[in-house]
């Protein structure tokens, strides 16, 4: 397969992440749908270094899922945490830095 | 040389004994607290100034006259010599005027010792701090060497008048009339100031002596001087109290007595004239000012002259005779014989600081100013005998010195045939006798109007000071008439028995109206009622005055005030309103939901993706 089809793969995941970003009001999904942002970069990067024949973007992407994961550990903590002070995980109520 | 050199030490030493006075009050505040101390420091140093003054005197008179008689420093360094300097100038003029200044302000300063002994000590050390200044700068501008000098020392004359007329700054009056002569001589400073600015760029000096070398030299540009020398008259106009800016001196007397005795009387308005005198070698080359200066000079007498006759309070009737005196003095500088005014100057700065402070003595006695509210003194000559001196002085009696100087002046009028001016002048001569004696038989020979006791005990220090004052008139008017030839070849022979009649027809009417009763004044009055209405109501030029000063300068005021409050103030509260309502709006943008924030961060990823795009293609 030529390396369009895994690009193409890719740019479909991350929109659906980002839409997912968008669209979902729970902190849990806007998770999600980072996550899903995130490894679109992933096959991204390994997509060119299978296709370039270099090793650096193999690496790199193992960099990011480790990164990934202690990011959802965080990401989860932090909505773990703003449920039990707020009793709520809903984007839309969560609007401390209204100006 | 010796002497020379020894006389400007002197005059330095003079000049700069009252100034150490005035430092010393006004930093020393115990010393200012304490009234003794104070006015003995005052006294001290004014009386070793006078001794001063009376050295050089004749230590410099028998100076050549072709010598520079200024000893300068150069002040304001520029390339090509200094560009102003400041120095002393001891010739005669300044210093004659140098021992009236030391003399009177030295008795009145005594005189005040007793007159101001109910003051709060704290202000009477005030009193003689703003003395010793007025005494510095006085000295100071008659021993300028140059104009800027002379401007300078100007100003801070003005100041100590300002200070003094409205020492009891808590009576509304006084603070008024302080404000009044403060304004009112500065319209004519203006005028000063542009003049020595412009003599300045076409000579490129403020000195004197080298204006009047350059003078005689003919190498002077005699064609710009007359808009400039007319300017330097307006100054001497404002302090001299001439026509149309006498209005600040009748106002003045709202200071105490013993100041308006000293200032507003015998020196500070002599200052202008004594300008005039200064500067006459330069004055010469504008006949028109000259003519303009001697018919202001008569028509302020014969004004000044007739609102003394119809005004009620002492003190007021003497300001107004100073006015018309200095109108005698300027028309004299303006009729080319500036020495005659300036001899009248030095006689009239005594008796009228006799007049003033033996009114004083009248005030103390009386409680109040109101010539109606005096009379019945005739059994007191300790009181009475001074004035009458000094009255008969200013009236033109002989032998004492008014009469003298003021024939000089009128001699002078006619030796250059000024007709108009002189007329004038003699017309106010008999005016002058008249409401002067209007006064003495008003506020002395008249019948007693109050009951009781009420004559109040006159410390011994004010008569003293009254009776010296009247023994150097009548010395001065006896060394005029035996010694001095009374200037004798200078007017026609019918004139001193002219000037003669007119002052005996003065005291005579004033004998019959106010004495006699044989001429009821109401009537006078009555005949003269177009003339009487005006005077009693100043001619209109205070209400004038008055009108353009609220129309004008507080109308000016009030547009200043408008644009600072509404255009200045409101573009800045505009500004500010307007930055405050936009982030007020801009904040809406903060809606805190963090998918907003992302949509915002999409879309503008998407827009540089497109942006790239484009730019690429």
């Amino acid at each position: 397969m030529p390396l369009g089809a895994y690009l193409t793969l890719a740019a479909l995941v991350f929109a659906i992440g980002l839409f997912g970003v968008l669209t979902r009001r729970n902190a849990v999904g806007i998770l999600l749908g980072i996550e899903l942002m995130l490894n679109a970069v992933n096959i991204n990067l390994v997509a060119f270094a299978r296709f370039h024949a270099d090793l650096a973007g193999i690496l790199f992407t193992l960099f990011t899922i480790s990164i990934t994961v202690a990011e959802v550990a965080v990401g989860l903590a932090i909505v773990i945490v703003i449920f039990r002070v707020r009793r709520t995980v809903e984007a839309d109520h969560l609007d401390l830095l209204r100006g | 040389m010796t002497g020379r050199v020894g006389a400007d030490d002197l005059a330095l030493l003079v000049l700069g004994l009252p100034f150490a006075s005035f430092l010393l009050l006004a930093l020393v505040r115990p010393l200012r607290r304490s009234a003794p101390a104070a006015a003995v420091v005052s006294i001290a140093a004014i009386a070793l100034a006078f001794v001063g003054a009376y050295l050089t005197l004749q230590w410099s008179v028998h100076r050549a006259a072709a010598v520079n008689p200024s000893t300068t420093w150069s002040w304001i360094p520029a390339d090509g010599g200094p560009m102003a300097t400041v120095g002393v100038m001891v010739d005669e003029l300044s210093m004659l005027m140098l021992l009236l200044v030391t003399l009177v302000s030295l008795l009145v300063q005594v005189y005040s010792w007793a007159y101001l002994a109910d003051e709060p000590r704290s202000s009477l050390g005030r009193y003689y701090a703003y003395h010793s200044l007025f005494a510095f700068s006085m000295l100071g501008l008659v021993l300028s060497p140059t104009f800027l000098q002379m401007f300078i020392f100007w100003e801070l004359v003005g100041l100590c008048s300002y200070l003094l007329i409205g020492f009891w700054y808590d009576r509304p009056a006084a603070a008024r009339a302080a404000v009044k002569a403060f304004w009112i001589t500065k319209l004519g400073d203006l005028g000063f100031v542009a003049g020595i600015v412009m003599l300045w760029s076409v000579t490129g000096t403020f000195d004197f002596w080298t204006l009047f070398t350059m003078g005689s030299m003919g190498t002077l540009p005699v064609e710009a001087l007359p808009p400039i020398m007319f300017l330097i008259y307006l100054g001497a106009v404002g302090k001299s109290a001439q026509f149309p800016l006498h209005v600040w001196l009748p106002d003045a007397m709202e200071g105490p007595t013993p100041v308006s005795a000293l200032i507003h009387a015998a020196t500070m308005v002599t200052a202008g004239v004594f300008l005039v005198t200064r500067a006459f070698p330069l004055f010469r080359f504008a006949p028109d000012v000259l003519t303009l200066m001697a018919w202001v000079g008569a028509f302020t007498a014969l004004l000044a002259a007739s609102m003394a006759c119809v005004e009620g309070d002492i003190k007021r009737v003497l300001a107004y005779s100073t006015i018309s005196q200095l109108g005698y003095m300027m028309a004299a500088a303006g009729a080319g014989s500036p020495e005659a005014g300036f001899l009248h100057l030095l006689t009239h700065g005594v008796f009228k600081a006799l007049l003033f402070l033996g009114a004083g003595v009248v005030i103390h006695v009386f409680h109040t100013n109101d010539l109606f509210r005096m009379g019945g003194l005739r059994g007191q000559p300790v009181v009475w005998l001074p004035f009458v001196v000094a009255t008969l002085a200013l009236a033109g009696v002989p032998p004492l010195p008014g009469f003298f100087t003021k024939e000089a002046i009128l001699a002078g009028m006619l030796e250059v045939h000024r007709w108009g001016p002189f007329t004038l002048l003699a017309v106010t001569a008999f005016l002058t006798a008249f409401y002067m004696f209007r006064v003495v038989f008003l506020t002395f020979f008249g019948r007693p109007h109050h009951s009781g006791p009420a004559h109040h005990h006159v410390p011994w220090l004010m008569h003293a000071v009254c009776w010296a004052l009247a023994a150097l008139t009548l010395a001065r008017g006896l060394q005029v008439a035996f010694f001095s030839g009374h200037h004798a070849g200078e007017g026609p022979d019918w004139l001193p028995a002219f000037s003669l009649t007119l002052a005996g027809a003065g005291i005579l009417l004033a004998w019959a109206m106010y004495q006699r009763a044989l001429v009821d004044p109401a009537r006078v009055a009555a005949v003269l009622r177009p003339i009487d209405w005006m005077a009693r109501r100043r001619y209109g030029l205070d209400a004038l005055f008055a009108g353009l000063y609220r129309a004008i300068l507080l109308g000016f005021a009030r547009l200043i005030g408008w644009i600072d409050r509404y255009l200045v103030d409101g573009v800045l509260n505009a500004l500010s309103a307007w930055t405050l309502r936009a982030g007020d709006r801009l904040r809406r943008l903060q809606s805190g939901q963090p998918q907003d924030y992302v949509y915002g961060v999409a879309f503008g990823a998407l827009l540089l993706f497109v942006l790239a795009q484009w730019r690429l293609r």
